[in-house]
């Protein structure tokens, strides 16, 4: 099952990368994938975090990181978790120990949303 | 001066040619001239070629310059010395014939809001010849600190989170802060308090009085897709409904793109750092990469020239290196004043 999930990430980052029609985007193509230690990155990237939905078991520990030229937040909507400004190749890390469903947006670009589902 | 875009604001206003005109020449650099409200702009190229009569017509009572988007601390392809841009706008404002009364500052002075990248600002601006540099914040200059670095160093005499306003040569400035507590999936926002404040700001000024606002992001719905637009900015621009010439100055887009509606000009600036696509033809607006010998002819300042008493208003967009373009509104309502005087 796992295996199937982290076939579909793969196939949904290179399908993105290639409706950008940009190479660089290829190398972070794989980043959105869970790795087998359970922890989880998402990419931020051309102004969008993706995936812009994730999924995880409850104490996953979220990674988030920055592959713009331009800095961006990660902020909970209801100020559960919030990142200082993140330049470029910058993490931020966020370990969800409660299941729920987790909305957060980057508050330099509001328009900038994305969610983490805790299961 | 066949490049000169003229305007006569009948009907809703809206020149959808000269638009177009202006959006071909997106990326330059502006001078600006507001005679008695009607918006003008030159190209600095066309300023050179000009007789001593069209110079002398384009004379304002007031002229002011605005630079935008300085980014100092980026260092990206897309300019990787930001600090030689802002520097050659500087030059090239110092280079002006007419020495500008002031200079405006509409934000993202810094990339990080980092106290070297203001300091750095600061300095490079100490060699601008003009009296004073009024400021108002990007997103860019309010990170991590809540704007407060911003607000000590460049807004020590404004209210709330950096909203004031002021008066020169008949002419009532008011320098808008639209880049603070703004809300998940929401544009720009100005926010009750300083909606409140603009209202009693200009309740008891005459309709006839020139009105300039300036702000980071655009009040005007550019591209709201990008978050180039403010949410509020209608219940504000509702207060200045009632006034004969109306500018609004912005940054934020590194572009210069225009827009007029009834009364409203609206205007948007180059950067000095680096270039951003025009609305939706990349897949986000982050800093575009062009060929060096293109950068400086998408960098630039501009130049706002205002002659109260001719209803003129001139605004020229000039690139650091290339033609500039002029841009010029006339509100077609000579009686403007005494008919709408005391209003």
């Amino acid at each position: 099952m796992k295996k199937t999930a982290i076939k579909f990430v793969m196939c949904a980052g290179l399908l993105g990368a290639a409706a950008w029609g940009a190479t660089s985007h290829a190398r972070y193509s794989v980043s959105a994938a869970a790795a087998e230690n359970g922890a989880t990155q998402v990419k931020i990237d051309n102004f969008s975090f993706e995936p812009k939905e994730i999924t995880v078991s409850a104490g996953t520990q979220v990674t988030w990181v920055n592959a713009d030229d331009v800095p961006h937040t990660v902020v909970s909507n209801d100020n559960k978790f919030k990142s200082k400004a993140l330049d470029t190749d910058d993490r931020f890390s966020f370990t969800f120990a409660q299941p729920g469903t987790y909305e957060y947006f980057c508050s330099v670009h509001p328009k900038m949303t994305a969610r983490v589902i805790v299961k | 001066m066949g490049d000169f875009i003229k305007r006569n604001l009948d009907g809703d206003g809206v020149d959808r040619r000269g638009f177009l005109k202006c959006m071909a020449w997106a990326g330059t650099g502006a001078f600006c001239v507001i005679q008695g409200g009607v918006l003008k702009s030159f190209s600095m190229s066309d300023m050179a070629r000009m007789s001593k009569s069209d110079k002398a017509n384009m004379k304002g009572e007031l002229s002011f310059v605005q630079i935008s988007d300085s980014h100092i601390g980026f260092d990206k392809p897309a300019n990787p010395d930001v600090t030689a841009t802002l520097r050659e706008a500087i030059a090239k404002i110092n280079a002006l014939p007419e020495p500008p009364a002031f200079i405006l500052h509409t934000g993202d002075l810094s990339h990080l809001s980092k106290a070297s990248e203001f300091d750095t600002l600061d300095q490079a601006l100490k060699s601008l010849r003009t009296d004073k540099i009024f400021y108002v914040p990007g997103e860019h200059d309010v990170l991590n600190d809540n704007g407060q670095q911003f607000h000590e160093r460049f807004g020590k005499d404004s209210k709330g989170d950096g909203w004031y306003s002021f008066d020169q040569k008949g002419t009532h400035f008011i320098g808008l802060v639209n880049v603070m507590n703004l809300k998940a999936g929401g544009l720009g926002s100005l926010g009750h308090d300083q909606l409140e404040w603009i209202e009693d700001d200009v309740k008891n000024l005459k309709a006839s009085t020139p009105i300039v606002v300036f702000a980071h992001i655009p009040l005007w719905s550019v591209y709201p897709q990008w978050g180039w637009g403010t949410d509020d900015s209608e219940q504000a621009l509702g207060y200045l409904k009632r006034f004969g010439s109306v500018t609004v100055l912005n940054g934020h887009i590194h572009q210069t793109m225009q827009k007029v509606e009834g009364n409203v000009v609206f205007h948007t600036a180059m950067s000095t750092a680096f270039p951003q696509p025009q609305p939706g033809t990349a897949p986000s607006p982050g800093p575009m990469k062009v060929p060096a010998e293109k950068l400086r002819s998408v960098l630039g300042i501009t130049n706002v020239n205002f002659v109260r008493g001719k209803h003129t208003l001139a605004v020229v967009d000039s690139p650091l290196d290339g033609p500039s373009v002029t841009s010029q509104f006339h509100l077609g309502q000579p009686d403007f004043d005494s008919a709408m005087a005391g209003s």
